[in-house]
């Protein structure tokens, strides 16, 4: 995609398509030929496996449209199961292979989640989001941005009493916005609460947003094969022999840490498909009865936490919204000449606390929103958007930076010499 | 292991290095393809569910059998019902028919087979190979079940019209006669009888 | 000594989650008996017997007033299911000469063909429409839904004081502790509290979730655990109407397991094949992965990194 190509066309038609649509030679430069750190760690192995992630959620979720029924009407005389919802449990139970395919679909949502969460905390520690990075990072969130509203739109699908009462609490959020918030609210709807109408244009919505992601997910790498790679040291690469060629080196290795991540994805869809869901959503959609205890899916709990920390309903709604906002202007931020924190020794510790910060709001944001729940959350919170206004840019000027070394040779050569004393264990 | 780093520039992966020999290179093939094959394999193994999902479920499935009582249909009457969602013609057929229908010979019917998915495929369409065999053995002229799709292209033939005083498809004009067999027209084969077994002397069951 | 911010940060994680039991009083609960069913585990299936019996149950008490709208008769017959094989039929005589020969059971294609299922399902009248749009009462099929005991949600809850019995076609996963749950929530019902002012028409039961709190006449303090159900407990008359086939006797406890089996299979029907499936797919995954990081150090092993 960018710089000098290596490409020799082998054969008379290699040539001719060459001249004429050089997409072979396309695919040479970028995932064969491409010159890569030689020292990126099993962290940077998480893009590949979120490639995988969104291959597999369109390829399922294709074939689940094929069967899926958008329509909140009963399925029968006198029930009250919806067509939505007996139709996802038809896939579970009649459809060829429905239940290993919806299994996939329900599941491969988390598992995306969790390999896309350490994808970003990846590219935190490292510096990734640092000139000349910083579209790349911009990219990055939209992506994130684009999933959240994919995943929360699907969880309404199914139409139990999860979907319904979460699409609901959700919705009821853009209501907070002063002046257009109830008209906004409405027009979402279709409907004047969530509705058969809400449904619908969810599934259209669902079905898109895959497509959009994956055209982001393409702007994505083609922003990072302009700058190449960060790698662990942060260091820029500076000459060849801090580079191996893409093929094999790291299509193996990418290859490694995928089959070991569907390992990890197998053991929930054969063996505990419905560990990372909540049993309320088996119950069918019933407009007049709350769930006592509605939480959203588990990716969402560190937002739902900072929603509930704030007491006053649009602050809730701006906190939250912000604590994403805040990451596209996260490369002015971070003020740091460094970019990796392998060489910071300060920004490491408050780093790991931030770390355990957004885990604790994780596990807040299941509990009730009370009591100490409350308190630990608001702290957190705090933490949360301290990290990033306060934390980050002052560090930059007042912390003393360890020695990064010279080059990835170097630091690959001499693994501890150019580290600061107490980061050598790592 | 560190005389790679003497070698800047150096980019190509496999058989550098004075260390490498031939014994290396074809076990690191091994390896290559094994792991490549086992890949494979698996993505292979992914497609089938993939493909096989869209085949009838198990609720369509399940309705591949119904059972439909003859004894309901009065001389003359035709009656229509859906069976794995195509149309099925049941109909109790007068003696003058029946005994025209058997008078028929082979030789005036433009198709020969019978097409009866209950007789070999080599059975000739004489009236009695088209007409349901009774739970005594033997064949029970007065009626005929027949897949109402024309074998032409799929549209539902209407009863009572047409030249041969059984079923005429009024898309392309093809001609049946009243034991469903292609008289005139583009039909290229009779209408096909499904497989049939009683289950009381007069309960049918199809398919 | 460097002020370790991240020791300071873990004690403070630590304090959130050490503190969850005590905050989360009002939501804590013992998890229900632990009855160790055969389709737990990774590679747990259900008890054929189990199922058959569970069914039984079913149909002959829980039928009543719960309907299984997710699930038709033919679901019974298929594979996984609890009549997907039955014992050959035996001559007259051979059976009883050869004591408990070995039988070997018959596995009918489709449920179409299976005759248990076609005999349970023609047991049922289902209300159809004939040739002319009158209503009729005709035999069950296979592919027939189970027939509902109310026709709508109204007349379900006018029969039963305004509550409404839930469908049971995913009872044990739309409940927390699933088979276990409903196991404890048909053995738990007993004496009532001293101090609990149960309402006519309810029922305490411990593991109901629910707060009884506005009818505890005692301490503030030790309100019981537990709800009010509509349901009244039922397997003291179950034990006494339903009578197996296999001899197996009919206690409440054996009545409550076999139930609860049947339910987490209707909840279910296609686990087995799940974790079967799943452990030749684990079984591949790591080998996979073994090659892969052969050929991993194999490609890198003259690169320093």
């Amino acid at each position: 995609m960018s710089g000098p190509s290596n490409y020799q066309p082998g054969s008379a038609f290699e040539k001719w398509l060459d001249t004429r649509l050089p997409i072979i030679r396309l695919g040479y430069d970028s995932i064969v030929d491409f010159p890569t750190p030689k020292n990126l760690n099993y962290w940077y192995t998480f893009g590949g496996i979120l490639t995988f992630c969104l291959a597999v959620q369109i390829v399922t979720g294709i074939v689940l449209a094929m069967h899926y029924v958008a329509s909140a009407q009963p399925f029968i005389e006198g029930s009250n199961i919806s067509q939505a919802f007996a139709s996802v449990q038809r896939i579970q139970r009649d459809v060829s292979y429905g239940w290993l395919i919806q299994s996939l679909h329900t599941v491969g949502a988390s598992m995306f989640f969790i390999a896309v969460y350490i994808h970003m905390f990846r590219g935190l520690y490292y510096g990734s989001y640092k000139a000349p990075r910083e579209i790349l990072w911009a990219i990055g969130v939209v992506i994130f941005l684009l999933m959240m509203a994919t995943a929360f739109m699907g969880y309404v699908l199914p139409w139990g009493q999860m979907s319904f009462h979460g699409a609901a609490v959700i919705t009821n959020l853009i209501g907070a916005f002063p002046v257009v918030g109830d008209a906004l609210r409405t027009w979402i709807w279709g409907d004047f609460a969530v509705s058969n109408a809400t449904l619908n244009r969810f599934f259209s919505l669902h079905y898109l947003m895959p497509f959009v992601i994956a055209a982001m997910v393409g702007m994505h790498i083609w922003a990072l094969h302009v700058p190449g790679n960060n790698n662990p040291t942060g260091v820029e690469v500076k000459s060849k022999a801090d580079t191996v060629p893409f093929h094999p080196f790291y299509t193996v290795k990418d290859a490694f840490a995928l089959a070991l991540f569907m390992i990890l994805f197998a053991a929930f869809v054969f063996f505990m498909p419905d560990a990372l869901g909540h049993p309320d959503n088996y119950i069918p959609a019933n407009a007049l009865s709350t769930p006592t205890h509605i939480v959203p899916e588990w990716y969402f709990l560190p937002f739902y936490a900072i929603l509930r920390a704030i007491p006053d309903k649009l602050g809730g709604v701006i906190a939250m919204f912000g604590s994403i906002m805040v990451l596209f202007a996260l490369p002015w931020l971070d003020t740091s000449r460094v970019k990796s924190m392998r060489y910071r020794p300060l920004a490491r510790q408050f780093f790991l606390l931030f770390v355990v910060a957004c885990l604790t709001l994780g596990y807040v944001g299941a509990q009730p929103a009370e009591g100490l729940f409350l308190i630990i959350a608001q702290i957190a919170t705090a933490y949360y958007f301290l990290f990033f206004l306060a934390i980050l840019p002052i560090l930059g000027i007042v912390e003393r930076p360890g020695n990064a070394p010279a080059s990835i040779s170097e630091a690959v050569l001499k693994p501890g010499a150019a580290r600061p004393a107490h980061a050598a264990a790592e | 292991m560190a005389e790679a780093n003497t070698a800047p520039g150096m980019m190509t992966p496999l058989g550098h290095g004075a260390g490498t020999n031939e014994h290396d290179a074809s076990r690191r093939d091994f390896i290559f393809i094994a792991a490549g094959a086992a890949g494979a394999i698996g993505a292979a193994a992914v497609v089938w569910p993939l493909i096989d999902q869209m085949n009838p479920a198990g609720d369509a499935r399940a309705l591949a059998t119904i059972e439909f009582d003859l004894a309901k249909l009065e001389l003359g009457q035709e009656v229509r019902f859906t069976w794995q969602g195509k149309p099925v013609f049941a109909r109790r057929r007068t003696p003058e028919e029946i005994t025209k229908s058997e008078q028929t010979a082979l030789s005036a019917l433009k198709d020969k087979l019978s097409r009866n998915q209950g007789l070999p495929a080599s059975a000739d369409a004489s009236d009695a190979n088209r007409v349901p065999v009774g739970p005594d053995g033997k064949p029970k002229p007065e009626f005929i079940v027949l897949v109402g799709t024309c074998t032409h292209l799929g549209c539902v033939p209407v009863f009572g019209q047409g030249d041969f005083g059984g079923w005429f498809c009024p898309c392309h004009g093809s001609h049946y006669d009243t034991a469903g067999r292609i008289r005139i027209g583009p039909a290229p084969a009779n209408l096909e009888v499904p497989k049939l077994a009683f289950v009381t002397d007069s309960v049918v069951r199809i398919g | 000594m460097k002020p370790n911010i991240v020791a300071l940060g873990s004690l403070f994680g630590l304090l959130a989650f050490g503190l969850a039991p005590s905050a989360l009083a009002s939501e804590s609960k013992a998890h229900p008996k632990h009855v160790g069913f055969s389709f737990e585990g990774p590679l747990g299936t259900y008890d054929r017997g189990a199922l058959q019996r569970g069914f039984q149950v079913y149909k002959q008490v829980c039928a009543t007033c719960h309907s299984l709208n997710l699930l038709s008769y033919r679901h019974l017959g298929e594979k996984g299911g609890p009549f997907e094989c039955f014992p050959a039929p035996q001559t007259e005589g051979e059976g009883e000469a050869h004591g408990t020969a070995h039988v070997r059971p018959i596995c009918p294609a489709t449920p179409n063909d299976n005759p248990i299922v076609k005999a349970i399902a023609a047991e049922v009248s289902i209300t159809d429409r004939d040739e002319n749009g009158d209503e009729i009462d005709r035999p069950g099929r296979p592919a027939d839904r189970f027939r509902a005991p109310f026709e709508n949600e109204q007349r379900a809850r006018g029969a039963n004081g305004g509550a409404l019995p839930p469908d049971l076609s995913l009872i044990v996963k739309a409940r927390h502790g699933g088979a276990d749950y409903i196991y404890s929530l048909l053995l738990g019902y007993g004496e009532n509290p001293e101090g609990l002012n149960v309402p006519d028409g309810k029922y305490y039961n411990p593991w109901f979730p629910g707060d009884v709190a506005s009818i505890w006449s005692g301490e503030k303090n030790s309100v019981p655990e537990g709800g009010l159900i509509a349901m009244a407990p039922q397997l003291e008359i179950a034990s006494q109407i339903v009578e197996f086939g296999d001899g197996t006797p009919a206690t409440p406890e054996q009545i409550a397991r076999d139930v609860a089996t049947f339910l987490a299979w209707a909840s279910e029907p296609k686990v087995e094949s799940r974790k079967r499936t799943g452990v030749v797919v684990m079984i591949y995954l790591i080998l996979l992965a073994g090659l892969l990081f052969v050929a991993y150090k194999a490609v890198w092993r003259n690169q320093s990194h």
